[in-house]
């Protein structure tokens, strides 16, 4: 893989994701292009801890040059965040459904304006 | 030993104290024990103010790690200013926080709501008080999370999608503020403010570091309520429980704010920033949008709640207005109306929820009437109004004096013109709620049991209002603590 | 003979209102004691105002200042005295007195509701006009500039029925745009130029103007000031007349109104002074603006057929006078303007009393139902007539002396457009003014006998029109402190 390959793969996931985020009109989708979003970054945080020919961070005698674990451990911190946002989410959406029995958007406004 | 931990009180007590309401399941303990907590956290940050005001700048290093490997707390003025703010505002509208939930949510959730609260405030004071970057993501994350629970937390079952879109729009934004941090890392090496300050003018010019700079004030924009970034916030406000809405628009935004200007003037260093990347120019505009905006769709609300939301946003612009003047006199114009107008939200939004106590519509016509019915509530939201329009002798007025102040002195009169305009539409939205109160008939059926909301309710509104006053006079911890800050910020940056 | 005036006394003006008003909310449920209240007060402030004046007095008249606490860094309330402050706190405590008395009787014979929120306001509106009066700064003035318009507001809007509100929201919505809008930058441009707003002697500003600026600034704090009515920011006045008559009485035609040409009178001899702002030649537009004023709301009030807008549009040409006398800047018009703001104080007072006085006896609003009122109200009606002779400025009444003053100013500095503007005027003034007069004594009306107002009204009323014809007769002591004024501020 040369240098900039991953870059804009980790672009391309991030536009997707968005995108995905902007245009659909079903939450449950929206919070897909969300996850997709998210992991593009995770995948940046991991490649910026690349260091050329480098062994994985796990002390071995003879090796001296290292990847660089700091990203990877932010990482970890980033996942688990982003799980707790997606639990979260995802019990509004059950709540959205049990309260309005649609997770579409237009839907919703339609059923709050009857209201 | 007890000065030691200080630092990290405002943080740690609300962090340990959230989950036992998952165990006591008991919303009257859960209360009390949120507003002894939030006294403790108030306690501290004034404590901290005091220590740094004497002292200067107080370091923290977890775990007895030193700053650039550990994780560290620098609290400087600034820190403590807005820590003592947010701690403050946020623990005298938990008081309120008993009565109003009673009204607006479901039993079995009350516990649970101060367990959320607790979190959101432990993130937000730690995103006031980190020095590391990443950390003031986790942080970001951990009180955005616990808001979107509390906004959901209602019986109002529009709170619902209106809390899954802030989700949304919020994790866009973290999601941002990530990305740029993971760039500013990349391009420096490091993750400690100070650090990163240090080692920035030597980076600056790498494409990375630019990059991140931009993706970090782009989310924080997100989380401020920037105007055009500013669509989660009404939704969210209005559909709310009112404590929440109180909470969120005296505590949430102006927290923002504050990271925007830390890593801003002291991280990226103002200069190299705003000229260098176009953002003062960029910002200003939309500031000025902001508050035309925001005052015009504010003046065409007939929901109250969105109507102080929509004021919300136009404020926001205010603020935001001052800093970017980037000098001593905008700076601090700009934080002392970050102060006020989280006392004047507070009050206002404090005061709905007093409307609705008894029965009463969020709508403007169900304010009708309510003058001579809540005579309290009422001047609340009198004392409120006017210090939004910024009428002398309420804090409002100091906040504007300020900045028309530093506009002059800059030369920027069509700044000026846009805070009249600004001001002008307030008096429009203000003066349809006064008008509403005083003198207009309430509706002919119903509202026979509207009557002065509880003490519960009405003493931490009335506390509010009364700073209003207060501030409005005495601006030594106001304007004049705001002072020292941007003295300090305009040596740094 | 010299003895000291210690200027901190000052605060006691605003603060006893203050307290007045504080207590009225006690006495609410007890109309006799909230009455009695309401008088205590006025009267307290009276006493108050006219202690003050004359250890002032004799303590040499000397221009001298308090400061409060700094607010912020460089801003600071004061209070201080000069000959202009004296003149108008002194006016408007005396008429306070009277408007009270007048109060009472027409809020009991008309039964308003809501008689505590009324003296609650009017207590607070007078505190405000106080400070107004001894304000040493633009900061201080306009604090309480502002308060004023708030205090007032639920005074405009005191009947709360459709038209009221309306009225009370075109009130606010100008007063308050105004000054939010134009007042208060302003202010902040002084500040910033200056380095501070007080009000010094020879002007703030003298020196470090351009003709440019300070004519853009002139015209700001001439239309930022919207209390003073200068066209086109006139319109709240007429709105503001829904308001029942003693608020349109006091507050539009001696409180608020008066407000507004002292702050802008304050300005031009304090923030500007008269010899820098003759010497930049920066006051031609708003002078112009302030003579077309006179005359375009004279033309107006030709055409009204409602007492009170009459009386309105009235207001805003002789408040025109005080901006037009106080910007031809020659020191007897100056004299002569600081002479209008009491002059005018008296005989509109007593027109509006006079016009309440027939809506409560007679309930009648229009001028053109008055044919013969004056047979069945004598007193109220030649009350009315010295009034109506004061407004056009003619002998024994006030109007008359300072009139002359202003007059005298414009033929000593040769101004024909002010000179033309008087005549006009004064023509216009006399053909809507005595036709009312003619109609209510010379013709025949539907009812006979007499019926007179309440008896507080009608002492009101008298007291009024012999105050306008007082002041003709012993002109002297207000001629020297209107002197005074002038001779402070060169």
């Amino acid at each position: 893989m040369n240098g900039v390959a991953h870059a804009w793969l980790i672009v391309a996931l991030m536009m997707s994701g968005l995108y995905i985020v902007m245009a659909s009109a079903h939450l449950f989708k929206k919070l897909i292009g969300l996850s997709v979003f998210q992991v593009s970054v995770f995948m940046l945080y991991i490649s910026l801890g690349v260091v050329e020919g480098a062994a994985p961070p796990i002390v071995e005698p003879g090796v001296d040059a290292y990847s660089n674990p700091l990203p990877h451990v932010l990482i970890l911190t980033a996942i688990v965040v982003g799980i707790a946002t997606m639990a979260l989410a995802l019990a509004l959406l059950v709540r959205i459904r049990r309260a309005y029995g649609t997770l579409d958007e237009a839907a919703l406004a339609a059923k709050d304006e009857d209201a | 030993m007890s000065a030691a931990w200080l630092p990290v009180l405002p943080v740690v007590a609300p962090l340990l104290a959230a989950p036992l309401w998952l165990v006591v399941r008991r919303p009257q303990v859960a209360w009390w024990g949120s507003m002894a907590v939030g006294a403790v956290a108030f306690a501290a940050a004034a404590a901290l103010l005091v220590t740094v005001l004497r002292n200067g700048p107080v370091d923290y290093a977890f775990g007895g790690w030193p700053p650039p490997i550990g994780i560290a707390y620098r609290i400087d003025l600034l820190g403590a200013f807005v820590l003592v703010l947010v701690s403050g505002v946020s623990w005298v509208v938990s008081w309120a926080g008993g009565r109003g939930v009673e009204r607006e949510v479901d039993e079995p959730r009350r516990a649970l709501f101060f367990s959320a609260y607790l979190l959101c405030l432990a993130g937000l004071s730690g995103m006031v008080l980190t020095g590391d970057l990443f950390n003031l993501f986790v942080f970001l994350e951990i009180s955005s999370l616990s808001t979107y629970v509390l906004v959901a937390a209602g019986r109002d079952r529009r709170a619902l999608p209106a809390s899954f879109r802030y989700l949304i729009m919020g994790t866009v934004g973290a999601t941002f503020v990530l990305i740029g941090i993971g760039l500013l890392y990349a391009g420096t090496g490091t993750l400690n403010m100070a650090d990163l300050a240090a080692r920035l003018p030597e980076a600056f010019d790498r494409r990375a570091v630019h990059t991140g700079i931009v993706f970090l004030i782009v989310g924080i924009a997100i989380k401020a309520a920037l105007f055009p970034l500013h669509h989660w916030l009404p939704d969210a406000y209005a559909r709310a429980p009112g404590v929440v809405s109180a909470f969120l628009a005296a505590t949430a935004t102006k927290v923002a704010i504050y990271v925007f200007i830390r890593v801003v003037f002291f991280v990226f260093g103002a200069q190299a920033t705003l000229e260098a990347l176009a953002v003062q120019h960029t910002l200003t505009a939309l500031a000025a949008a902001a508050v035309v905006f925001g005052s015009w769709a504010a003046l065409r609300q007939d929901d109250t709640k969105r109507l102080l939301a929509y004021s919300s946003v136009a404020q926001i612009g205010y603020i935001v207005l001052g800093l970017m003047l980037a000098d001593v006199a905008g700076l601090q114009a700009g934080l002392t109306h970050l102060f006020n107008h989280a006392l004047m939200k507070g009050a206002l939004f404090l005061a709905l929820v007093a409307v609705v106590y008894h029965g009463g519509g969020q709508r403007l016509s169900d304010l009708a009437g309510l003058g001579a019915r809540m005579p309290l509530t009422a001047a609340v939201i009198v004392i409120g109004g006017l210090s939004l329009i910024g009428v002398p002798l309420t804090a409002g007025f100091v906040g504007k004096w300020l900045l028309v102040e530093a506009a002059a002195a800059k030369g920027a009169w069509w700044l000026i013109a846009v805070v009249v305009v600004g001001s002008v539409f307030a008096l429009g939205y203000v003066g349809r709620m006064l008008e509403a109160l005083y003198f207009r008939a309430p509706a002919a059926q119903g509202g026979a049991g509207i009557a002065e909301a509880p003490l519960g309710l009405l003493v931490p509104a009335l506390v509010l209002a009364a700073a209003n006053l207060y501030f409005g006079i005495d601006t030594r911890l106001s304007a004049g603590l705001a002072g020292r800050v941007a003295a300090a910020l305009g040596g740094a940056g | 003979m010299s003895a000291s005036f210690d200027p901190a006394w000052l605060w006691l003006a605003p603060a006893v209102p203050l307290a007045g008003a504080l207590l009225t909310p006690l006495a609410a449920r007890r109309p006799a004691l909230r009455d009695a209240w309401a008088l205590v007060s006025a009267l307290g402030l009276f006493v108050c105002v006219a202690w003050l004046a004359g250890a002032w007095w004799r303590a040499g008249a000397p221009v001298l200042r308090s400061e409060g606490p700094e607010w912020w860094a460089g801003v600071v309330l004061a209070v201080h005295v000069e000959p202009l402050s004296m003149l108008f706190a002194s006016v408007a405590s005396l008429l306070w007195v009277v408007t009270t008395v007048y109060s009472i009787g027409y809020m009991r014979a008309n039964r308003e509701a809501h008689q505590g929120r009324y003296y609650f306001c009017f207590a607070l509106a007078l505190a405000a006009t106080m400070l107004v009066a001894f304000a040493a700064n633009l900061v201080t003035l306009f604090v309480a500039y502002e308060l004023l318009t708030l205090a007032t507001y639920p005074l405009v809007a005191h009947k709360g029925d459709e038209r009221a509100r309306q009225g009370a929201r075109t009130y606010l919505a100008i007063l308050l745009a105004s000054s939010m809008g134009l007042f208060l930058p302003a202010i902040v441009w002084t500040h910033v130029l200056a380095g501070g707003t007080e009000f010094v002697s020879g002007g703030l500003l003298a020196g470090r103007l351009s003709p440019a600026v300070a004519a853009a600034l002139l015209s700001m704090f001439v239309l930022g000031v919207g209390k003073a009515a200068v066209m086109p920011v006139h319109r709240w006045l007429p709105a503001a007349m829904v308001a029942p008559t003693p608020v349109s009485a006091l507050l539009h035609a001696v409180a608020v109104v008066k407000a507004g040409v002292f702050t802008l009178c304050k300005i031009v001899f304090y923030i500007f002074g008269p010899a820098e702002l003759a010497a930049l030649g920066a006051q031609e537009a708003a002078l112009l603006l302030a003579g077309f004023t006179v005359v375009a709301a004279s033309l107006v009030a030709l055409r009204q057929v409602e007492f009170k807008r009459l009386l309105a549009y009235s207001t805003v040409s002789q408040l025109g006078y005080v901006v037009m006398a106080a910007l031809l800047l020659a020191p007897l018009s100056r004299l002569g303007a600081v002479l209008h703001i009491a002059a005018h104080a008296f005989g509109k007072i007593t027109l509006f009393f006079a016009a309440g006085a027939v809506y409560t006896a007679l309930h009648k609003t229009r001028v053109d139902e008055l044919a013969g009122v004056g047979r069945r109200m004598p007193w109220t009606m030649a009350a009315f007539t010295v009034g109506a002779l004061s407004m056009i400025g003619l002998p024994p009444t006030a109007g008359f002396v300072s009139k002359w003053f202003i007059l005298a100013g414009a033929m000593d500095w040769q101004s024909v457009f002010v000179g033309t503007v008087l005549v006009l005027s004064t023509a216009l003034n006399a053909g809507y003014f005595l036709p009312i007069v003619c109609r209510a004594f010379f013709r025949e009306g539907d009812g006979r006998g007499f019926e007179e107002a309440p008896w507080p009204m009608v002492a009101a009323i008298t007291a009024t029109a012999a105050l306008t014809v007082g002041v003709f007769a012993a002109a002297g002591p207000l001629i020297d402190l209107a002197r005074m004024s002038v001779e402070v501020s060169p």
